[in-house]
């Protein structure tokens, strides 16, 4: 049963990866990513880690993509040049990709770790559980937990600083500004 | 299904997330491959945390989500400002601060 659904959610992943990199239209690139998450999920589930699932269907697939396709529509489609800064780039790049995965598959298959030829140890239920999950952030990684909090909020502020659309307040900043754009 | 498996399906995701920003312009999909990236490191650490029997490394990817949230707030960011400047959406003609 678990070697049934490894495989149709790797091939999932698998289409969902080269639709994100092969489509030419960005919004359908987002949707495809949507449906590679959806099926890294099930593999995580897998994995039997439940929580991080979770997070991956609420936080990545739900709200980060939400994201993603406003500003797809926002900015419209893009159209890619044939015209290529570096010769051969094109045909170059798979290449480059192929080696780095065969190097890759020679590192995890050529392991001297014997544990990866097996499913795993033994675990008991509450492996990858909520409430382990939330025990271990709050005890043994705390700090983590308030960096990735703090590193949240910058982000936050961040996004609204380069976005946002300034307003200048002052009479002689207002000036200022029609000057630059008169400038631009 | 041995954790192998696993780990070289994120081999091959994580290659084709590296062709993927190898071969795009548009810093919208670049961004995604960046995600797909990330996401064939997940898929990693959360095999490794299988075959160790440990949590840590659900955590780990955890912080990894957290961080790929952060990227992608302040790079779409980026985006929405340089198309209101009108400027050209293509990573090779953003070459203002090339040496």
């Amino acid at each position: 049963m678990a070697e049934v659904v490894f495989f149709i959610a790797g091939l999932g992943a698998i289409a969902g990866a080269i639709g994100t990199i092969a489509l030419r239209n960005p919004f359908y690139s987002v949707l495809a990513l949507v449906g590679h998450l959806l099926a890294l999920a099930a593999l995580f589930l897998l994995l039997r880690a439940e929580f991080v699932a979770a997070a991956q269907v609420v936080v990545y697939a739900g709200a980060v993509m939400v994201l993603y396709v406003f500003v797809a529509a926002y900015v419209g489609d893009i159209e890619e040049p044939i015209w290529e800064p570096i010769p051969g780039q094109r045909l170059l790049a798979p290449l480059l990709a192929l080696a780095l995965f065969v190097e890759l598959s020679i590192a995890i298959l050529g392991t001297a770790l014997t544990s990866l030829d097996s499913e795993g140890p033994l675990i008991d239920e509450t492996f990858g559980s909520p409430a382990s999950i939330g025990e271990l952030f709050l005890e043994k990684f705390l700090i983590a937990f308030e960096v990735s909090s703090l590193l949240l909020l910058v982000a936050a502020v961040g996004a609204i600083v380069l976005a946002g659309r300034r307003r200048p307040t002052s009479k002689a900043a207002r000036t200022e500004a029609r000057e630059a754009e008169r400038l631009v | 299904m041995d954790v192998s498996w696993y780990l070289v399906l994120s081999a091959m995701l994580f290659a084709i997330g590296a062709t993927g920003v190898l071969i795009r312009r548009s810093p919208i999909v670049i961004l995604l491959c960046l995600e797909l990236m990330l996401n064939a490191g997940n898929l990693a650490l959360l095999a490794f945390a299988r075959s160790l029997g440990d949590q840590d490394g659900q955590i780990f990817a955890l912080v990894v989500m957290v961080v790929a949230a952060c990227e992608v707030v302040i790079g779409l960011g980026l985006i929405v400002a340089m198309f209101r400047r009108r400027l050209p959406l293509n990573v090779d003609e953003m070459r203002g601060l090339k040496g």
